[in-house]
């Protein structure tokens, strides 16, 4: 299995770089992954990692971009709540980006 | 991951066979990226108790099977000749008449000539006649036939999960030889030793654990359900209120939770939930049996029945008289060929009739199982559900009859049926690209993973092309279906063949034109957008 070296320390991840054991992760992580892609976090890409993990410790799974466009747009104003500025954020996709950089596994099944 | 070539540059497909210098059964096999899916990871295996559970990768020489792989795969065979006779049937009946060679997508979207279908069978017939008969016995090459070797095995890996189980070339073949039960079996054999791919076998785990492929928990299915709910109020004003596993309903309601997650899937998935709702009739969602799908079927024939168990059990469980099932596709394939003998008779179901127009459905007879597009079809055939397919007039849409639904089932008219009353403007596709003669997404039988894009792209080219037909002809942007994975894969075919042209299932359609009972002025679509025409009256609100 691949792994990512943070910290000195190794750690598994999936063929496409997803962290295999999303407990193991920390904001550091994100900053790593997000830089050999050419990004700097800001504030806004944070919230989104941040409420990533929250809905994955509740739900066991990434939420559905319906939920993620409406939660953005309760905490960060109506003009966020949509597919554009997500993709504008996470220009891979925040489904696949997103979830990458806070540390969760990519859904599978017919999505 | 392999970088996806322009379609410029993929659409120039080479038909002449390559060069080798030898024959096919000695070329050995060249994996190339992006036309193969990862090697799953243990964990999947494990979860499910699947052989040979280890790190591997397809493209590395060492496989790390178990020493004596070889009579694990030939055991194999043997036991499956013996158990389908339609599989030994097609080892010795095919002529060679070339009929079905141009008829797999994936021949016409690559120009291998491993992907006849013809060819693609003889890659294990040539092994059967090795091993068991007399002619292959003694004559070896000479008869066709040829050693079970590594290479061989990793051909067949290579091939068999370059075969989306379509069945299109079977519709071709006098004989009727079905490639796609021929690919089930070469599958099977590879998964007892191990040799699965990353993303069949993470679903499969997820759906044994869980319930369903994603790995839905009851509190996420309740949860998802209830943010469509929202939308459906904010665009009807009415606020559905479905109920979930409770007992004594009298039709338990299940579908691919791909519905349940993935856009576009979800606004049909809210065509469900709105129609449901409006013909008032008694029925239930589970949070257990919550996954019409069966990604197991694309393992092995044992794993798709111990994931097919749950819709029967749920249905006893719950008491309810019938099932009611979504829109999807390989699905109803393995309710329609295989759910009866494996996990029947549901002698404890009733024959379904329709609470509304007392149509009993007669085709489902044993299974106890209706597809939704038959359960609608016959509510606008009865006038029970008021229609304004105006609200569809900003699209023209076709029609992409999934694999499973047409050739594995025979449901043709009534998903046309249906769309032609919610819809103005339908225009149906080539009819040598539509109906039994479909072509596949290219992403069926699991193989809509990401790192196989270029196969993706290759195997639903012609699907595309048939597409871009109407589009010319008629300006058409929008493709319908009855299937998950459609929805889930026909969006990046289309953005990468034919942009401009969207996706939907058929009831997010329905779903736009149902006029409800105390409804309030429709302004936006299932997807929250402005109707033509409305954008004034929107603003007035
Ligand atoms: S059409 Fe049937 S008989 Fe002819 S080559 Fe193909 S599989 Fe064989
Ligand atoms: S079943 Fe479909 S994908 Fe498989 S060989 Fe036949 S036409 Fe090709």
């Amino acid at each position: 299995m691949p792994t990512m070296e943070f910290e000195g320390k190794q750690y598994e991840v999936d063929e496409e770089g997803y962290l295999i054991d999303w407990s193991v992760w920390t904001e550091g992580m994100a900053e790593v992954m997000a830089k050999q892609d050419g990004i700097e976090l800001t504030e806004e890409h944070w919230e989104i990692i941040r409420f990533l993990r929250s809905y994955f410790e509740k739900y066991q799974i990434a939420p559905m971009i319906k939920i993620l466009t409406k939660e953005i747009a309760k905490t960060m104003g109506k003009e966020k709540g949509n597919t554009k500025y997500l993709y504008e954020l996470y220009p891979a996709g925040p489904a696949k980006q997103a979830c990458r950089y806070a540390g969760l596994p990519k859904p599978t099944g017919c999505v | 991951m392999a970088k996806l070539p322009k379609p410029e540059e993929l659409s120039k497909i080479d038909y002449k066979p390559p060069k080798t210098g030898c024959g096919w059964r000695e070329t050995p096999v060249q994996f190339k990226e992006g036309m193969y899916c990862f090697g799953s990871r243990p964990k999947y295996l494990e979860e499910v108790g699947f052989p040979n559970a280890r790190e591997w990768k397809p493209n590395e020489e060492d496989w790390k099977l178990p020493e004596n792989w070889k009579d694990i795969i030939l055991d194999g065979l043997k036991e499956r000749l013996e158990k389908y006779r339609s599989f030994r049937l097609f080892m010795d009946i095919c002529v060679r008449c070339g009929a079905c060679a141009d008829k797999c997508h994936f021949f016409i979207g690559s120009g291998d000539p491993k992907n006849m279908p013809v060819l693609r069978a003889e890659l294990i017939r040539s092994v059967y006649r090795k091993y068991f008969t007399p002619g292959g016995k003694v004559f070896g090459q000479w008869a066709g036939a040829r050693e079970l070797t590594y290479d061989v095995l990793k051909e067949w890996w290579y091939y068999f999960y370059q075969c989306t189980e379509c069945r299109r070339c079977s519709v071709f073949c006098p004989y009727g030889i079905d490639q796609a039960e021929i690919t089930m079996i070469g599958r099977e054999l590879l998964n007892l030793i191990g040799c699965n791919t990353d993303w069949i076998a993470g679903p499969v785990a997820n759906c044994y654990r869980k319930g369903n492929h994603l790995g839905l928990e009851p509190h996420a299915i309740v949860s998802n359900l209830e943010y469509m709910i929202d939308d459906i109020e904010e665009i009807t004003g009415i606020r559905v209120d479905p109920s979930f596993n409770r007992k004594g309903a009298e039709i338990l309601f299940v579908t691919p939770s791909g519905d349940l997650f993935g856009d576009p899937g979800t606004y049909t998935c809210m065509g469900y939930l709105m129609l449901l709702h409006e013909i008032g009739i008694d029925y239930t969602w589970s949070t257990y049996a919550s996954e019409g799908g069966n990604f197991g079927f694309f393992t092995s024939m044992e794993m798709a029945k111990r994931l097919n168990y749950k819709i029967y059990a749920e249905a006893k469980r719950l008491g309810v008289k019938w099932i009611l099932g979504g829109e999807c596709g390989h699905m109803w394939r393995v309710v329609h060929q295989f759910m009866d003998t494996w996990n029947g008779p549901a002698d404890f179901l009733e024959e379904p009739v329709s609470p509304v127009t007392g149509t009993r459905f007669e085709n489902a007879k044993t299974t106890k199982m209706v597809h939704i597009a038959e359960f609608t079809a016959d509510l606008i055939k009865n006038g029970k559900i008021k229609l304004d397919p105006s609200r569809n007039d900003h699209l023209k849409v076709t029609f992409h009859d999934s694999c499973n639904t047409s050739r594995g089932m025979g449901i043709l008219e009534e998903p046309r049926y249906i769309i032609k009353h919610v819809c103005n403007n339908f225009y149906d596709m080539s009819k040598n690209a539509t109906r039994e003669k479909t072509f596949c997404c290219g992403s069926g039988s699991g193989l809509n993973a990401g790192e196989n894009m270029e196969l993706r792209m290759r195997g639903g080219f012609p699907r595309a092309n048939a597409v871009k037909e109407v589009k010319e002809q008629h300006g058409v942007n929008m493709l319908a279906n009855i299937c998950a994975i459609d929805r889930a894969v026909l969006p990046t075919l289309m953005d990468y063949w034919v942009p401009g042209v969207s996706v939907c299932g058929t009831h997010e359609l329905v779903g736009n034109a149902l006029v409800m009972k105390g409804e309030k002025k429709r302004t936006m679509d299932l997807r929250l957008e402005t109707l033509p025409g409305m954008e004034d009256s929107e603003e007035e609100e």
